[in-house]
């Protein structure tokens, strides 16, 4: 039998130190001596920094894990804010009896997006809690990047103006529905991959020129519709979206279409939102294309032209209406 | 997308509605009664292509709204039963009882959980055979030959732990009621869904008693446009019918097999809809043959007595005598956030639907 995770890993003695000697430390990297804090130096004094907790069931999904996800949503978090991210802690809460393999697996995968996302994690903290007391693993990470003074507007979005285009680097929605098709068993014709990856090497593309970007956002949770209605909140602007200009994956809208869900309301991992100004936004998608996570940009909308503070879709079918704020709890769990 | 994208071409669309505002030559309200209907309308944008003459209305559609109060209120206190699990489709997760949400049912320690189907709720029942579960069985006659079936499953098994709380309903009385409260309108687009199971002839009686104008549709836009046309041209020629616009999925006669599964199972009874009251064979009852099944039999629990939400006039919403924006909660009390009637909960729901895709500051 494969060895499990017990609660003396997590009392702090000799098998909490094995635990994070050989299997944390080891793959993260972290050879020095084990000190209370990670000491670390930043070439600014502009910083972001960002924290976010992981409980994503199921913990395995084609695509990436739970622990894939605890890296990408962090250094998605902060390259969306302009900056270059930098170091990431990573704190795990794990019921006993999880089994090492399955962690090893976890940490594995978070060694590797970091490596490819260019960040280090150099801190970190386990905690082992009973039996029922949680469910497998809950991962939670924090991170800090550099930014610099020209990109400091991007994350409040106060340069928005009309006329502004919008810009999703990808189709919206194929974690969730992944996700949901992973819990549910579900099969298509041509499986789903969740769109979980590290976006700050495509963002480096995309801010090139810094000027020319005014807000960027994942859109994780609540999916477009959310991102949008805030967007439309917060800059007191009016928002028109073409639906047929936001790509959607045949499964995502099939599966849409049996479980009545919209796609615009669907959590990505792997996909984030761009306003530019109307003259770059040309120039951005095409530098979004030579990024593989930037293949399928596409311009979806403009700033302004509509009600003040509301998101209107233009229907493919000609038709048109308010596209609200996702409410209630569509699926659980998902990130 | 083939089998969607034929339905949702943008020059069928306006050739469609291009005819309508040519036919259109007076005033028209017609009413849909079913929730998936409802939904189409606004998230397509319907009312946008159609001319001011034309209006429609939502009628009692939306299984989810027209759950009684009292029908929440016994899952609710279900849940809290040692060793129960209720097993319900996600919506009514959020649906107001008197004092509490099966939702917050679930935060309070029960064990409630959202399936896709009743046969999901069977496989919970066979792979855990120390709980009770309790399938929640709402909806018309489409869902219902999907609850006849597992339950005549399930009896086969001789499965000990599997019940079914029953509130399933049948759309033509509650058409019928709506008329005969007088509700104004030229026509009716009929249930596709509900239309596969029964077939077109079960709204036969609307053309023959009432003089209205029928079509049966399915849902994308061109079926929803089609059908419009369809009515405007009944209404014009004063003769009206009931007519099967959802050729693809629809026949006059119906699903004969489930039309079995469902008679086997059930008998038609009297039941509560919420807003319309009770309504006679308007419900379908559990047959004695399979009442060991039937939750309301099985377990006993104290429930408190039901008080309607104060103001909230999903009633008169359900009957198409008024529009959510008529409602003095809607978008201020009443939200999907804070629903206080059913009719904010669904996605199906006039309210819901109003609020999500039409302006409401």
């Amino acid at each position: 039998m494969s060895e499990k995770i017990t609660l003396s890993h997590g009392s702090g003695g000799r098998q909490t130190q094995a635990l994070i000697r050989d299997h944390f430390a080891a793959r993260f990297g972290m050879n020095g001596p084990m000190t209370d804090s990670a000491l670390l130096s930043l070439p600014s004094s502009l910083i972001a920094f960002t924290t976010d907790s992981y409980v994503i069931d199921p913990l395995f999904f084609p695509g990436g894990n739970i622990g894939k996800l605890a890296v990408c949503g962090t250094v998605n978090d902060l390259a969306v804010s302009g900056a270059e991210p930098k170091y990431l802690s990573a704190a795990f809460i794990i019921e006993e009896g999880f089994e090492m393999d399955q962690l090893d697996t976890i940490i594995s995968s978070m060694a590797d997006e970091a490596e490819k996302a260019g960040v280090r994690i150099v801190t970190g903290d386990t905690k082992v809690v009973e039996k029922g007391q949680c469910d497998r693993i809950f991962i939670n990470t924090a991170g800090v990047g550099v930014l610099s003074e020209e990109l400091m507007h991007i994350s409040s979005g106060s340069s928005v103006r009309e006329g502004d285009r919008l810009i999703i680097n990808g189709p919206p929605g194929d974690h969730a529905v992944t996700i949901l098709a992973s819990r549910r068993n579900l099969s298509f014709d041509s499986p789903m991959t969740s769109d979980c990856a590290s976006l700050n090497h495509l963002i480096r593309k995309v801010v090139e020129k810094p000027a020319a970007v005014h807000f960027m956002r994942d859109l994780t949770r609540g999916g477009l519709a959310a991102v949008l209605n805030e967007l439309a909140a917060m800059t007191r602007h009016g928002i028109t979206i073409e639906e047929s200009s936001v790509p959607v994956e045949e499964a995502v809208r099939g599966l849409c279409e049996i479980l009545g869900f919209d796609p615009l309301t669907l959590a990505s991992e792997g996909r984030v939102l761009v306003l530019a100004a109307a003259e770059e936004a040309e120039g951005i998608v095409e530098r979004m294309h030579t990024d593989p996570l930037g293949r399928g940009a596409a311009i979806i909308g403009t700033i302004g032209a509509g009600r003040e503070g509301r998101v209107i879709l233009k229907s493919s079918t000609g038709g048109s209406r308010f596209l609200d704020m996702p409410s209630g709890q569509l699926l659980p769990r998902i990130c | 997308m083939k089998y969607v994208d034929e339905f949702r071409n943008k020059r069928h669309i306006a050739r469609l509605a291009a005819l309508i505002a040519k036919e259109a030559t007076s005033d028209y309200t017609f009413m849909e009664v079913c929730g998936g209907h409802t939904a189409s309308i606004h998230r397509f944008g319907i009312p946008s292509l159609l001319p001011p003459q034309i209006r429609l209305i939502s009628g009692p559609g939306c299984p989810v709204c027209v759950t009684a109060a009292r029908y929440i209120d016994t899952l609710v206190a279900l849940a809290s039963g040692e060793g129960i699990t209720i097993a319900l489709f996600g919506d009514l997760m959020r649906v107001p009882g008197t004092h509490q949400t099966p939702g917050e049912a679930k935060a309070d320690g029960g064990d409630v959980r959202v399936v896709l189907s009743a046969y999901e709720a069977l496989e919970l029942a066979r792979s855990n055979p120390g709980r009770k579960i309790i399938f929640s069985a709402i909806g018309f006659e489409t869902t219902a030959p999907g609850t006849a079936v597992t339950m005549i499953q399930a009896d086969r098994e001789g499965l000990a732990n599997f019940f079914v709380l029953n509130a399933h309903k049948v759309m033509p009385p509650a058409m019928e009621t709506i008329l005969k409260d007088g509700a104004q309108i030229d026509g009716f687009i009929c249930p596709g869904h509900v239309a596969v199971i029964t077939g077109s002839s079960a709204f036969e009686f609307i053309p023959q008693r009432y003089g209205l104008a029928c079509v049966v549709t399915g849902f994308e836009p061109t079926d929803i446009l089609s059908a419009v046309l369809m009515l405007v041209r009944q209404v014009n020629s004063h003769k009206p019918s009931v007519e099967i616009q959802y050729r693809r999925a629809v026949s006059v006669e119906g699903n004969v097999r489930a039309q079995g599964y469902l008679s086997e199972v059930f008998e038609p009874g009297e039941v509560e809809w919420r807003g319309l009251g009770v309504i006679p064979s308007g419900g379908m009852q559990i047959r004695d043959r399979y009442r060991r099944l039937d939750a309301a039999s099985a377990f006993s629990v104290e429930i408190p007595e039901t008080i309607h939400a104060n103001g909230c006039i999903c009633g008169d919403i359900l009957r198409g005598v008024r529009r959510p924006p008529d409602c003095d909660l809607f978008a201020s009390a009443c939200t999907p956030d804070h629903p206080e009637g059913a009719c904010m909960v669904s996605d199906e729901g006039s309210c819901n639907t109003w609020y999500k895709y039409h302006s409401h500051e």
